[in-house]
């Protein structure tokens, strides 16, 4: 319970984290009231259960339009540490089942009767006496934790080679006590307005934390119109009494209670696992209520588990929503609203060992829940790595990117999901498909793992995979080029892409995000700095001709040994010469792919000035790149105009990754919604014929972010009726009676 | 929006609005936006409406019938007219500025216009190299090269011959040069030039937003130059003009009007890849960068008739092929109706549908011409209609599979439903030009006249007018009458300035054939036949706004039935004989119908009960006039019909058959066994040979030496049988579906 994460975790470059034992010495995280008390309560539901701890501060924050992969399906993190952990199915990072089961039952029956208790089992103790057990159990395990370690550090897997620190998750089970409950990523981390009316960025999690933006007010104001002066407020908290009541059938509780899966039924843990980060999800959160809500939050911590659960849900024919980061943004995640069934969300959290490292093959196998961030952590003190990093990645799940065909920033090196995954294992209504061997590449007809990934939770749920690994690059460099414009930027990318040597990452931005980029500059502390500011502007402007409301930039990673990362620099930067580009330095460069994790949060503080906004992706072939941005920009500003719209939208895009045959293309759109009733209607209206248009223009359904709920409509066109009808045929044989109902894709 | 319009009918000087910047102005962000958008929503006209109930009956029982002329179709049928009383612009005349002031000062007046606003200004031959070197046109020459066995250089030089025939060569120097002469000639030759300048601002908003494509009617070859010529005066861009390539026959003037931007193009090339190919990205290259306005005629040629001739679609598919691969957001279809009180070359033209043939466009021949500017010929109207978004248009009817599948710069046969929206925009943008056709009153004497002959009492002949003005107008006619104007006036106005073809003789209108008393019976009937052209050519203004209510006059009188089913099915006979003949769009025969009757019940001519139509007594009146202004196509064509039943040999080609014909109706005309003299003009000729051919009772060969035609006599005769109502109209029709 005394969550606590350690502050000075800051994203990407962060140590190694998570759930050491120290205790919340941070107020703000401290919850008032013990998790079973809740439980009993939130069961209790019925008048009178207001009185409810509040959340640990969920000031409107701002939630991300940005994270790119890892949505929906299976995967999660969270800390092993707090009360939900007492029940037998504790169990230490990196420990092989067996192991676990054994220190499971070091643990003591007493422990475990009252953990279970807490998990959400049994509510009829009375609470102060629950509290008191769980404080007790708190400190026991506060201490003991680093000797346990100690204890199994024979484990096959660090014999293996697997990583043996304190690996735990970033992500707690209880996930509001970090993250907000109503806007994207961390609590402590948001944009606000200081007393001086300057945007700053709060915590220390980021390089920009802590920093004023002294631009970026004008920008917001000039970009959207918004004024300071007009704020909406989103409720402070979750109203517990709208939310909708827990249906399950006893005879189900009793099942379940005897697998000795952790649980639980409060309205919390229930809500924040109905949805992802869709706007009108959010808005939701913020201002309204979801229809439907899981009934049943379950957490297994291993594949037996998972096995269990899902025989469970259909010998009494329940619905399960797998559920791992969180971070979708296609409705993947919304309940049904007609399912009248028990919904089980299967939270993978816990699942997030790596289970072996294999040097020699340079593959591990690890658990699906695990995160993006604490997979390459833990990876990383074993000298290894995935290269796997969509912008999600702090929060979005191995099992997410799998069921949702995930793209990495830096595919280029290490390939999207589909090139770095040589085995899955998935438990469906039907039992468990997995291939007999690990290798590289059979043909055994149509690859089954095809039908796995992008079944965005609707045929099982993904408990293991066997990823590739490579060794932690010697060196990386960030660096930047500008363009005369958005034209000779596309054409440089391809030719880049032609010779096939792009760098990890190249992505190009056009001119409206470049002045966002610019609004979100911190202040600078040094006048040599500023000086230096002004002569590179006036070199490009002045000296070489750009117009600064034409430019575009595009921001470079490199990775690699040093050697060659100079030279693979040389020869880019020589191409995009050719096509007008000026090198525009590191700083640029890195500054972009910090801005990547932090731009989602960006939404969350528009919501509060009445401007709403979302991404949304589509690949396309080199020869349609610049009509399709041209076209889906325009038509994005003329729906605007013609839903009544007051001010101009902020409609912008960018080249996130080449391939031989074509590009994705990133669009940001938002905008300033006062004086519209139904802002989230007109919202999706324009996004659906956004849509419409990139389907027009040649581009894809989705490159990467999956199709959900939110896209099902175009399905058809995209893949045909009898595609359509081959992916029905296999739900069909491997789900019969739907248990996986979520209602994606299909 | 610009400069506020004058509205008073006699406004200060105007002001051209000057170097043309649109008001950016109050709006805010948006004001750029503003701009026409989209066309007209398509609007169910009030036929539709009224009466639904009533009619439900009658409806489904015909639904069968109604199902079968018409292809099937995707979508909600794009046109639709508006039969409410329909606003329309004021005109300014623009000749009067040029009365005022100088007209050198004019032609070297500053000339900075507004022009597309992602445009990057680029030299005539850029455009050249940029086709030639375009992936469209290199992949067209490798594959001729391949197949044929030659060098790609060569292909590519001839690639290059053709462009260099082909291109403008747009020039300052020349605009100017015309800006000036054409002030001269015009102010000369006509009385006033009038303009609706709501539609130039308009077309100002539209040419900054998307490419544009210009769409004006084609009665004479003053309506491009008059285009260009207006274009200049407002300071818009100036078009690049699809002409004719007989134009380059024509020593310097060809040239000179090259470089005012008329480019060049084969009236035949479909065998020619290549020159497909490099014809087809010239004109889109210039569409895709917004280079200029591109203004073509849909109708392909000048109408001899002054009757809209059905739309030719090569051209238009070409245009619209940038939009459907999404290489623009848009592309803006502007119709333009330009309106003649006198047409310069209605004398030549009733001649080349008697037969003698045009002259060839040359300089000496426009020299010759010149007695012509000692002539008056009234005034000009050009409305510049509403441009029409193609998006909007296209919106729900395109399957975009198809574009996405190939690379774009693959020469790809457009799918069938491509060709058909091709078809509908294409009328839809003659319909819409049809409406905004300015009716003169001599239009409405020409009808009356017609239809009284050989002479008419001059006090009848303004009654009738004035109430054929009513008519028109009930029909939603586009009447240019000033509201003081006394008919006599405007009778005796249309008299004067037509007094080749009409004059008072004792109180008596007649036409004005002088030397039919004398002269040998041929003589006689050939120049009472040019005559009667030349005066039809003024009544057939009308036509396309009468023709839905007269062919439903004309069905009530061939059936001698009230049953409504029986009108209609006689309404769609004949509607389907004349398709080429008027502008129907296509595939919705029962709303035609609906709106033919509405109209017709609007006048008080016909009442309708669920199953009947009666013609009221107080209608008789008006239906025997509509039937009898359609008279003559109805017994033309049966003479033409006749004529193929009997006496032609089995395969023939055009250039047999109207001689054929023509001497078979002289000769006819010649005994006095019919008054029909409209039969001897090779157009309708020609229409009702298509007819044949779209009736399934001909069928057309394309041969070597151009098409043969084969004709079912006895699909002829069953035809031929259905206008005398020997036999119900309804077996062929349904046989044939």
């Amino acid at each position: 319970m005394f969550r606590h994460v350690s502050p000075e975790l800051p994203g990407l470059a962060a140590a190694v984290a998570g759930c050491a034992p120290a205790h919340g010495h941070r107020p703000r995280l401290r919850r008032p009231f013990p998790e079973a008390e809740k439980t009993a309560r939130g069961r209790a539901t019925a008048p009178g259960g207001s009185g409810r701890g509040r959340l640990p501060g969920p000031p409107p924050g701002a939630a991300g339009s940005t994270a790119a992969a890892g949505r929906g399906g299976a995967g999660g993190a969270a800390c092993r540490d707090g009360p939900y952990e007492g029940g037998p199915g504790r169990r230490l990072p990196l420990a092989r089942p067996l192991t676990r089961r054994r220190s499971a039952a070091q643990h003591g029956s007493a422990m475990a009767a009252a953990a279970e208790e807490a998990a959400g089992g049994g509510g009829d103790s009375p609470s102060s006496a629950l509290r008191r057990l769980r404080i007790i159990s708190g400190h026991l395990r506060g201490s003991p934790r680093a000797p346990e370690r100690e204890a199994l550090s024979p484990s096959p897997c660090k014999a293996q080679g697997g990583s043996d620190g304190p690996a735990s998750g970033s992500i707690p089970k209880k996930r509001q006590e970090l993250l907000k409950w109503n806007g994207w990523g961390y609590n402590d981390s948001k944009f606000i307005f200081n007393k001086k009316g300057q945007a700053e960025f709060t915590g220390k999690r980021y390089r920009l934390g802590g920093m004023v933006l002294p631009t970026f007010k004008e920008w917001i104001e000039k970009t959207f119109g918004a004024s300071l002066e007009h704020k909406t407020t989103s409720r402070a908290s979750l109203n517990v009494n709208d939310v909708p009541p827990s249906i399950v059938n006893e005879e189900f509780l009793q099942d379940l209670k005897a697998t000795k899966i952790s649980y639980s039924q409060d309205a919390e843990d229930r809500v924040f696992r109905a949805h992802g980060h869709c706007l009108h999800e959010i808005f939701v959160l913020r201002e309204g209520m979801f229809k439907r809500i899981p009934d049943l939050v379950v957490w297994p911590v291993c594949h037996e588990d998972v096995v269990k659960i899902v025989e469970l849900a259909c010998k009494h024919n329940l619905c399960i929503i797998p559920f791992g980061g969180g971070t979708s943004v296609s409705s993947a995640l919304e309940c049904p609203e007609e399912e009248k069934r028990t919904i089980v969300s299967l939270d993978t959290s816990q699942m997030n060992r790596i289970l072996w490292i294999d040097e020699k093959n340079l593959t591990a196998c690890v658990e699906a829940g695990i995160v993006g961030q604490d997979l390459e952590k833990q990876l990383a003190e074993s000298g290894f790595c995935t290269g796997h990093e969509p912008d999600s990645m702090e929060f979005s799940s191995l099992g997410g990117w799998v069921a949702t065909r995930a793209s990495g920033m830096k595919k280029n090196i290490y390939g999207n999901i589909e090139d770095l995954v040589i085995h899955i294992k998935m438990v469906t209504p039907r039992g468990i498909v997995e291939k007999n061997c690990q290798v590289p590449r059979m043909s055994t007809g149509p690859d089954i793992h095809h039908f796995i990934m992008g079944s965005e939770g609707t045929l099982g749920v993904v408990t293991e995979v066997t990823i590739k690994i490579r060794p932690v690059p010697e060196y990386q460099k960030y660096g930047s080029v500008v363009f005369p414009n958005f034209e000779r930027g596309v054409a440089c990318l391809r030719e880049v892409a032609k010779q096939r040597c792009a760098p990890a990452s190249i992505r190009l931005v056009d001119n409206a995000q470049f002045q966002f980029g610019h609004a979100l500059k911190p202040q600078v502390a040094s006048i040599f700095t500023s000086f230096l500011d002004g002569l590179k502007k006036f070199y490009i402007t002045k000296f070489k001709g750009f117009d600064p409301n034409v430019l575009c930039v595009a921001t470079l990673l490199f990775e690699g040994d040093r050697e060659k990362v100079l030279q693979h620099e040389k020869q880019v930067y020589d191409i995009a010469t050719k096509f007008g580009g000026l090198a525009a330095g590191e700083d640029n460069g890195q500054r972009g792919y910090m801005l990547t994790f932090v731009i989602a949060y960006l939404r969350d503080l528009g919501l509060d000035y009445y401007v709403i906004g979302e991404s949304f992706e589509t690949s396309v072939p080199w020869d349609r790149v610049l009509d399709l941005c041209r076209n889906v920009k325009e038509r994005i500003v003329r729906e605007c105009k013609e839903k009544g719209v007051q001010f101009a939208p902020l409609s912008t895009c960018r080249v996130t990754q080449t391939y031989d045959a074509g590009a994705c293309v990133y669009f940001y759109f938002a905008f300033n919604y006062r004086g519209i009733s139904d802002p989230i209607h007109v919202y999706e209206q324009i996004e659906r014929a956004a849509r419409e248009e990139i389907l027009a223009n040649g581009g894809s359904l989705s490159h990467h972010h999956g199709v959900g709920k939110l896209r099902k409509r175009w399905m058809k066109e995209s893949i045909s009726d009898v595609g359509l009808g081959m992916l029905r045929s296999v739900k069909e044989y491997v789900d019969p009676n739907n248990i996986f109902g979520n209602k994606n894709l299909l | 929006m610009a400069p506020p319009i004058a509205r008073s009918a006699r406004p200060p000087p105007r002001l051209p609005q000057r170097a043309g910047r649109p008001s950016r102005g109050g709006a805010g962000p948006w004001a750029l936006r503003e701009a026409a958008a989209g066309g007209r929503p398509p609007r169910r006209g009030r036929a539709g409406e009224r009466g639904a109930g009533r009619r439900g009956a009658a409806r489904r029982t015909m639904a069968a019938a109604a199902a079968a002329p018409g292809r099937a179709r995707r979508g909600a049928p794009m046109y639709s007219k508006e039969l409410t009383s329909k606003k329309r612009d004021e005109f300014e005349d623009i000749l009067e500025e040029r009365r005022l002031s100088s007209d050198l000062r004019y032609a070297m007046k500053c000339y900075t216009p507004v022009i597309y606003k992602g445009l990057s200004p680029c030299k005539p031959n850029a455009i050249k190299s940029a086709v030639l070197q375009s992936e469209q046109v290199q992949y067209v020459i490798k594959q001729l090269a391949k197949e044929m066995g030659e060098s790609p250089d060569i292909i590519q030089e001839e690639a290059m011959e053709i462009l260099d025939e082909m291109g403008h060569s747009m020039q300052l120097g020349a605009v100017r040069f015309f800006a000036f002469t054409l002030s001269k000639i015009f102010k000369q030759l006509f009385q006033r030039v009038c303009v609706n300048e709501e539609g130039m601002q308009r077309l100002q908003h539209a040419i900054q937003e998307h490419p544009v494509v210009l769409l004006p009617s084609h009665r004479s070859y003053v309506d491009f130059l008059m285009l260009s010529y207006l274009l200049y005066t407002y300071d818009l861009a100036l078009p690049v003009i699809a002409a004719g390539i007989d134009f380059l026959g024509m020593k310097i003037v060809g040239e000179l009007l090259r470089r005012a931007g008329a480019f060049f193009m084969r009236r035949s090339f479909g065998g020619n890849r290549l020159y497909w190919a490099v014809f087809a990205e010239y004109v889109k290259t210039m569409l895709r960068s917004g280079y200029a306005p591109i203004e073509f005629f849909l109708e392909g040629t000048r109408s001899r008739t002054a009757k809209t001739l059905t739309p030719k679609f090569g051209l238009l598919s070409i245009v619209m092929e940038p939009f459907f691969k999404r290489e623009v957001f848009d592309t803006y279809l502007v119709p333009i109706s330009i309106s003649y009180e006198r047409i310069l070359e209605e004398s030549l033209y009733a001649y080349e549908l008697l037969g003698v043939p045009k002259p060839k466009e040359s300089t000496s021949g426009l020299l010759k011409a010149r007695r012509i500017l000692s002539d008056n010929f009234g005034t000009i109207h050009i409305y510049v209609g509403q441009p029409v978004s193609l998006r909007t248009l296209a919106s729900g009817r395109i399957s975009r599979c198809p574009y996405n599948l190939v690379p774009r710069h693959l020469p790809q046969k457009p799918s069938e439903d491509i060709q058909e929206f091709v078809t509908d925009v294409a009328y839809k943008m003659e319909l819409l030009q049809i409406e905004n056709m300015v009716l003169s009153p001599w239009v409405l004497v020409a009808a009356v006249l017609l239809q009284n002959l050989p002479a008419m009492d001059f006090e009848l002949l303004i009654e009738k007018t004035q109430w054929l003005k009513g008519l028109t107008q009930t029909f939603g006619g586009f009447v240019e009458w000033p509201d003081n104007l006394c008919a006599k006036k405007a009778v005796i106005s249309g008299l004067t300035l037509h007094s080749n073809i009409a004059r008072l003789v004792n109180g008596h209108v007649v036409l004005n054939d002088k030397g039919v008393e004398d002269g040998a019976v041929g003589e006689i009937v050939f120049k009472r036949a040019l005559a009667i052209l030349m005066c039809a050519t003024y009544r057939n203004q009308l036509l396309n706004v009468f023709v839905r209510p007269s062919l439903v006059a004309v069905a009530l009188q061939m059936t001698s039935s009230f049953r409504k089913e029986e009108v209609y099915s006689c309404f769609s006979f004949l509607r389907d004989v004349f398709s080429d003949e008027f502008i129907f769009f296509p595939g919705i025969s029962l709303k035609d119908f609906e709106e033919g009757c509405f109209l017709l019940a609007k006048c008080d001519a016909i009442q309708t009960s669920q199953q009947e139509i009666y013609p009221t007594d107080k209608g008789s009146g008006i239906v025997s006039f509509l039937s009898a202004m359609f008279r003559p196509f109805v017994e033309g064509y049966q003479l033409i019909f006749r004529y193929l039943s009997k006496e032609t040999k089995e395969a023939f080609t055009e250039k047999q058959f109207i001689p054929g014909v023509r001497n078979f109706v002289f000769q006819l005309l010649e005994k006095g066994n019919t008054q029909c003299y409209e039969a001897l003009s090779s157009d309708m000729q020609k229409n009702a040979l298509a007819a044949l051919v779209q009736l399934g009772a001909a069928k057309k060969k394309k041969m070597s030496s151009g098409f043969t035609y084969n004709v079912n006599q006895e699909a002829v005769n069953k035809i031929l049988d259905m206008f005398d109502a020997r036999i119900p109209v309804q077996k062929p029709v349904a046989a044939r579906l």
